[in-house]
């Protein structure tokens, strides 16, 4: 079954309007792009569209409330709500170092979550 | 009267790189001042990713890229005073702070590096109309208390602007469980990066009314809701579109002006384009000795541009240390046909190393025109664009060479043309 898709190319302020043909999830056509750069992130926009995830977590005994983190790499896209869900309600204990893992592999997504700064113990 | 070489206001971005850049042209005696907790400033709270791609060559989080200036600094053993609050600086290099510790001090520098950042536009510059209840707020102060504080300003939000904080504050409320109804926009297409429309708005659904503003502000205590309506080609409301949207907060993204009370009071003068200080070619503001770097100066979209200009403001101010002047003009540089503006305002070729960026905004959307810039009325260089957009800033590398063809040349104009 053939599908059509608009999606705005990311690549420059220009924006194209990317229009997709798809079928059986396979891209058959791309049409609206003035570079390449628009035709390989409508195919891959159209078929694995993935997103670094960032937040925050709650600090327990830490010199602030909060400690910032991301997924270490891409996480498809329709895991951002699942992802979320994992990391609200957990609070880790301070000292937390950037680069300390808050969850390994988050919603099964074999991806790491972690800290993006320093947040040193309450004394 | 504590004397120090070099004095820095600020320790976000273009402070820490500022003082970077004069200790590393020579400048033992450097002094940090920053009014907040900790060092880094706005970078703290933006917590998204994206920042560095031109310096580092890979996408780093905001305290990520905050966390490789102070590393640099601490390694450097550059001394910084935190919750100190600058109060006052005259034209004499005296600065009067303020902390908890040492209470009021009187410090003199020999050159001043003013990095005091900018702030964001509120509610009182846009004159909306409507009751002053509770449930609204600058995206910046939401930013803070959700990323630094850890609580939700409100549940339903509507925010006005569509300036990259507008929309990443869209996707951050979302996130954290809250219902964002819409971006208003008032002008005709977005102010932000096209990214950020896409992964921020596009992938969570929220509409982006382009063309549209807040009317009227509804609610007593706390915020209830807002109308909007559409405006005409004179950005002038359309009464039969009013629109009424239920909301307990609304978060206002409406533009960042440089924050320059501090300059005033040290006699240096701003430009009434960009608010912030007249800078030569040397980041030098009409104040002998005190130089200006980063959103004070004007405001930016790249952090790594900031830190690439503050480095040289560093640099700068230890070279005037060092007995050079950066007093004399030779060039005027004048931006009109859809430029608004560009730093630096003077420039001396002969301070001028290899290169020199000379960046700019357009005041509107232009496809497929010209950036020309002409010496004395020679048209040097001319490169086509195919697309400028006010929210982009640009740069433009002028050369020695560049110079050395135009010996005698007095005002450089840059503008847009169609051919």
């Amino acid at each position: 079954m053939e599908e059509k898709k608009e999606i705005t190319c990311i690549g420059c302020p220009i924006g194209c309007m990317l229009e997709v043909t798809l079928e059986y999830n396979e891209v058959k056509d791309v049409k609206g792009y003035t570079c390449l750069k628009g035709k390989t992130y409508a195919i891959k926009e159209c078929t694995n569209p993935t997103r670094i995830l960032t937040s925050t977590v709650k600090v327990k005994n830490g010199t602030t409330n909060m400690v910032s983190v991301k997924t270490i790499q891409d996480i498809p896209k329709d895991k951002i709500k699942e992802c979320m869900d994992e990391i609200k309600g957990l609070a880790v204990k301070a000292p937390i170092h950037a680069g300390d893992i808050i969850v390994s592999n988050v919603a099964g997504t074999m991806v790491d979550i972690i800290a993006t700064k320093d947040v040193p113990e309450h004394l | 009267m504590v004397e120090h070489e070099v004095i820095i206001i600020g320790g976000g971005p273009a402070g820490l790189a500022a003082a970077i850049g004069a200790r590393e042209e020579g400048i033992e005696d450097i002094l940090i001042l920053e009014r907040d907790n900790n060092l880094g400033g706005i970078l703290n709270q933006c917590i998204h990713n994206g920042f560095g791609l031109h310096t580092f060559k890979e996408e780093l989080t905001g305290p990520e890229y905050a966390k490789r200036f102070v590393e640099k600094v601490e390694e450097m053993h550059i001394p910084y005073k935190l919750n100190t609050m600058v109060i006052d600086v005259n034209k004499d290099k005296v600065i009067t702070a303020v902390n908890e510790e040492d209470g009021v001090i009187e410090l003199k520098a020999k050159a001043v590096i003013l990095a005091m950042g900018c702030r964001e536009r509120p509610r009182g510059a846009i004159h909306i109309p409507g009751s002053r209840c509770a449930g609204i707020y600058t995206a910046g102060a939401a930013q803070k208390f959700v990323n630094i504080d850890g609580f939700m300003p409100g549940r339903d939000v509507v925010i006005l602007g569509s300036g990259d904080i507008g929309l990443i504050m869209a996707r951050r409320m979302t996130l954290e469980g809250g219902n964002v109804k819409a971006v208003i926009e008032l002008l005709p297409y977005s102010g932000g990066l096209k990214r950020n429309v896409v992964q921020c708005l596009d992938d969570f659904n929220i509409p982006l009314k382009l063309s549209h503003t807040v009317v009227k502000i509804h609610g007593q205590d706390r915020l209830t809701g807002i109308t909007i309506a559409k405006v005409d080609e004179n950005r002038k409301p359309v009464k039969e579109s009013e629109e009424y949207i239920p909301c307990d907060t609304l978060l206002l993204s409406v533009g960042l002006i440089p924050e320059n009370e501090l300059s005033e009071k040290a006699d240096v003068e701003l430009s009434g384009v960009t608010g912030g200080p007249i800078v030569n070619e040397s980041l030098q503001t009409n104040v002998t000795g005190i130089f200006a770097c980063g959103n004070v100066l004007h405001v930016h979209d790249l952090v790594d541009y900031v830190s690439e200009e503050s480095i040289l403001a560093g640099k700068n101010a230890a070279r005037y240390i060092n007995g050079k002047t950066f007093d004399e003009v030779f060039i005027e540089v004048n931006t009109c046909d859809g430029v608004r503006y560009c730093v630096p305002k003077f420039i001396n070729p002969e301070n001028i190393t290899k290169s020199i960026s000379v960046r700019f905004r357009v005041g509107d959307v232009y496809k497929d025109k010209y950036i020309s810039i002409y010496f004395d009325g020679h048209r040097e260089i001319h490169i086509k664009k195919r697309i400028l957009t006010p929210g982009e800033m640009e740069t433009i590398k002028l050369t020695e060479a560049i110079f050395k063809k135009y010996p005698t040349c007095k005002e450089i104009t840059i503008k847009v043309e169609g051919e």
